[in-house]
């Protein structure tokens, strides 16, 4: 045998040349066709394609656009990492949204009632967020595996039930006070021992400086997307969430208790969820209020779509989305209606949706004349196993 | 004497790095059925396609009554008479089937589709060849029986004088099979001809008039009359070697009891009693072989063993331990070994590689897992190794399962649950759909397996099967173990019988 690595093996591995340019390629490819699309769509609307599109990158890459995307980019990736872990078992869990508002509110009434030193008040609101959140959803998941109820149903419902909830709650009479001077309710301001401070020190002493303020906690995003991708991949959780996602039946004949999976997995993303509202709450508003951002579960839905359930993919999605979102508002001025941001996102998604569909097609059916043909032509295993 | 109805002479086809015809001839006379048997894989498929015009031959040629011809499309083919029958039909559900038959070759008057004489010339050949179906029926609610009737009259719509069938009773009841038998016969008697591919051998024996068998892309038996040739010849000549046999050599059974069922009962969530009162007692070193016609509670029966679904009453003691309540992964960690019988749908996940599949079942042990961890490289080294031995055909461990072959899927399962010292296996089905090689390995893994002290429970619809790897032989209708065989003297026409319930 020659020492050389055939070019079958380089194949199935992903090592060659054809691995790898499909899985760069395919990203790209349908981000090329997207904004393709985008122009064209700019182009019926009547502007400028190229100087709009020039416009938003201009605007988006000044450094106060920066830490305003990579703001928004944190709670998008926590978000959309809380619904990817239930799409890895193919369990939708739309309640994110009502999961990380309900969490937010009820972990900011805490902070603002708390007086403890620097890191443990911090550490018991995000705590205490995960474990609302957590809760939140594990009504869907004991519905689901002791009524048979569909988690698509009740998460959407109960995304209801917490807006009511909220309303009780966020009154003058329960947890919240009117602001003096303006119509806004909001929790207790948390005291300043129980706050994260703002990156941008830290950034500027390794020779970074960003205006404004860039989330304390955006590190915690970070942490969520490797702890996500060595749970997903390395752990024997991670094994039995994504053999219950692509065959149940297999699943519960391996020995994988299909209840359990389900409550476990919602509770973990309803914990996930639960941090969504956190770098806001204690980096930049210290307090609940009606102005608090909402909505933000179900830009996750979508986020998640876009970055395929991968910890990088999402990062990249998050950091688009945020990028689209924060630049729409330049549109205006090269008189575009700032709406065409939401089509340009959708269209992102279906394109990526459509184009990683065919290029996985594309791959079963190689992969399939793969193994034929090295079958064919002596490339075996089994035989291979016995002349050694 | 008339020119043939098709003709094929030295017929090669080759793809990147394969041969998948080579030199076949083949002659085909008008108004026969014409049986062409192969393992899956040794070429049907593509000689088929070749004689419907969805590919082109590399070398030979095709002869259609007498007459040189080349096609190019299937368009070609229908328009010289040849039609063809999918295995996976091909029809839309919201139209009727009428609609359904005109399809794409729609009858015109005066501009309009002309319904009344498409019904009239669909009726003429419902009666004609004994095809019954209402041509103003949906066909949404339609049966496999039916559909497959309408696929028929389609091609025959469209001016059909040959007609391929692709494995026509893949999907069929014996009745329906009967049915079909019966169309089949009557346009031979219509002067159809009929062109029958198919691996199961006794129907092929009984609806064939001439049988023809292809092996590694070429033919190695043309035209065998179907009243000289046996089961087991054709079967020689599909595989190119002698038949392996189910037997089993001296008894390996100890008095150790492995597994003691006792008045198990499994109930359906409306409370019918699906496995009623079942006892049973495998010991190590013996096969007990389950015998029944499916849907008889064999299915429950190997759920409530393997804890997916509970006992309603009765107790499972292993080893001398109450496991009756224990969840499956608890079991399948005590040694308890599974091949089920649905390998697509509950023994393997498809997209995942082989050596994820291997882990399968067996994620929490050695050498898959550390404690909460997966061990990558053990699993991985543990794959190349069950492809060694258990002559799992593949390049490679980070395929695919659903890239295998069924055969090499299955010795893929058997190798996995003969990994880790289990002590009882229970195995249904484990030879189903699959080639023979992959059989015969399988049947030396099961006996070795036995000779080591293991404990099978063997459930299986291949009767010849059951009673050559079987030490003791149940018989199960309706939920109960009606009888107890001895395998070294039943023959299969009186176990059948007993399966049936037609002996008490």
């Amino acid at each position: 045998m020659s020492k050389k690595v055939p070019a079958w093996q380089a194949v199935l591995r992903g090592l060659g040349p054809r691995g790898m340019a499909l899985r760069i390629g395919a990203p790209v490819l349908a981000l090329l066709i997207s904004l393709g699309i985008t122009m064209v769509l700019l182009r019926v609307t009547g502007a400028d394609p190229v100087s709009s599109v020039q416009a938003m990158v201009d605007y988006g890459t000044t450094p106060n656009s920066v830490v305003d995307i990579l703001n928004r980019a944190t709670r998008y990736y926590l978000s959309a990492v809380a619904v990817a872990i239930g799409f890895r078992m193919a369990l939708l869990n739309i309640g994110v949204d009502g999961q990380y508002r309900l969490a937010a509110l009820l972990a900011a009434a805490l902070a603002g009632a708390l007086s403890l030193p620097a890191p443990f008040g911090q550490i018991l609101t995000i705590v205490a967020a995960m474990v609302v959140g957590g809760l939140w959803a594990a009504i869907a998941g004991v519905l689901k595996v002791t009524r048979g109820v569909s988690e698509v149903l009740s998460t959407i419902m109960l995304n209801s039930i917490a807006t009511g909830l909220i309303a009780y709650l966020l009154n003058p009479k329960r947890l919240a006070e009117m602001r003096p001077g303006s119509n806004n309710i909001a929790t207790p301001q948390v005291p300043s021992s129980g706050r994260v401070g703002a990156l941008n020190g830290a950034l500027s002493a390794i020779g970074i400086d960003l205006p404004g303020r860039l989330y304390g906690l955006l590190p915690v995003a970070i942490v969520v997307g490797i702890v996500f991708w060595v749970v997903v991949n390395y752990t024997r959780f991670g094994f039995d969430l994504k053999v219950s996602g692509l065959a149940p039946g297999a699943a519960e004949a391996s020995g994988v208790s299909a209840k359990k999976m389900i409550v476990v997995t919602m509770v973990t993303s309803g914990a996930i969820a639960g941090l969504i509202g956190m770098p806001e709450l204690l980096g930049a508003s210290y307090e609940y209020s009606l102005n608090f951002p909402a909505g933000l579960g179900f830009t996750g839905i979508t986020v998640a779509l876009l970055g395929r359930n991968h910890p990088l993919g999402i990062a990249f999605a998050a950091v688009l989305f945020a990028f689209l979102d924060q630049t729409s508002d330049v549109l205006q001025e090269v008189e575009v209606p700032k709406e065409i941001v939401g089509v340009m996102q959708g269209v992102v998604v279906l394109t990526v949706v459509i184009v990683y569909e065919l290029v996985r097609r594309f791959e079963i059916r190689r992969e399939q004349r793969a193994v034929a043909g090295e079958l064919a032509t002596g490339h075996d295993l089994a035989r291979a196993g016995k002349g050694r | 004497m008339p020119d043939a109805a098709v003709r094929l002479t030295g017929i090669t086809k080759r793809f990147p790095g394969v041969v998948a015809n080579r030199d076949v001839d083949l002659t085909i006379e008008r108004g026969e059925v014409h049986a062409l048997c192969g393992e899956n894989g040794a070429g049907k498929s593509t000689l088929m396609k070749i004689l419907y015009g969805m590919q082109r031959p590399d070398e030979g040629t095709v002869e259609i009554d007498g007459e040189q011809v080349v096609l190019r499309s299937p368009a070609d083919a229908i328009a010289r008479g040849i039609g063809m029958v999918h295995q996976h039909f091909k029809l839309a559900d919201n139209l009727t089937v009428l609609e359904n038959v005109i399809l794409g070759a729609e009858p015109r008057r005066f501009g309009r589709i002309d319904f009344a004489a498409a019904r009239a010339a669909i009726r003429d050949m419902s009666a004609r060849y004994g095809l019954r179906v209402d041509p103003d029926s949906l066909v949404q609610p339609l049966g496999v029986g039916d559909r497959q009737r309408v696929e028929i009259l389609k091609v025959l719509y469209r001016g059909a004088k040959v007609l391929i069938l692709d494995e026509p009773t893949a999907v069929l009841v014996p009745q329906e099979v009967d049915e079909l038998f019966a169309n089949l016969r009557e346009l031979r008697a219509e002067g159809l001809t009929v062109l029958f591919i198919s691996h199961k051998l006794d129907e092929v024996l009984s609806v064939a008039d001439a049988i023809s068998v292809i092996r590694r892309g070429t033919t190695v038996a043309t035209r065998l009359d179907p009243a000289e040739v046996t089961a087991r010849r054709l079967a020689e000549l599909m595989v190119g070697s002698e038949l392996p046999t189910p037997e089993l050599r001296e008894s390996t059974v100890t008095d150790e009891v492995q597994l003691d069922v006792a008045g198990l009962t499994v109930r359906t969530p409306e409370g019918r009693a699906v496995v009623d009162d079942v006892s049973l007692r495998i010991r190590r070193g013996e096969i007990v072989g389950l015998a029944g016609v499916e849907g008889n509670g064999q299915g429950e029966l190997i759920e409530a063993l393997m804890g997916i679904r509970p006992a309603a009453s009765g107790t499972i003691r292993y080893g001398g331990v109450d496991v009756t309540h224990w969840p499956t992964r608890r079991r399948r960690e005590a040694g308890i070994a599974y091949i089920p019988e649905d390998r697509h749908r509950h023994g393997l996940v498809l997209e995942a590689p082989l050596w994820e599949n291997r882990m399968l079942g067996h994620q929490t042990e050695r050498p898959n897992a550390r404690g909460p961890w997966i061990d990558r490289r053990g699993a991985r080294r543990d794959t190349a190794r069950i492809a060694a031995e258990y002559d799992v055909r593949t390049p490679g461990i980070d395929v695919p399962a659903g890239a295998l072959s069924g055969g090499n899927q299955q010795k893929l399962i058997v190798g996995r649950e003969m990994s880790g010292a289990p002590k009882l296996l229970v195995a249904a089905h484990p030879t189903r759909g699959i080639d023979v090689g992959a059989q015969a390995a399988i049947w030396d893994a099961l006996r070795a397996a036995r000779a080591a002290g293991l404990a099978v429970l063997l459930v299986s619809a291949d009767l010849e099967e059951l009673i050559g790897m079987s030490d003791t032989l149940h018989v199960i209708l309706r939920g109960r173990l009606v009888a107890e065989v001895d395998p070294r003297s039943v023959t299969p026409e009186d176990l059948g019988s007993a399966m049936t319930g037609a002996v008490s």
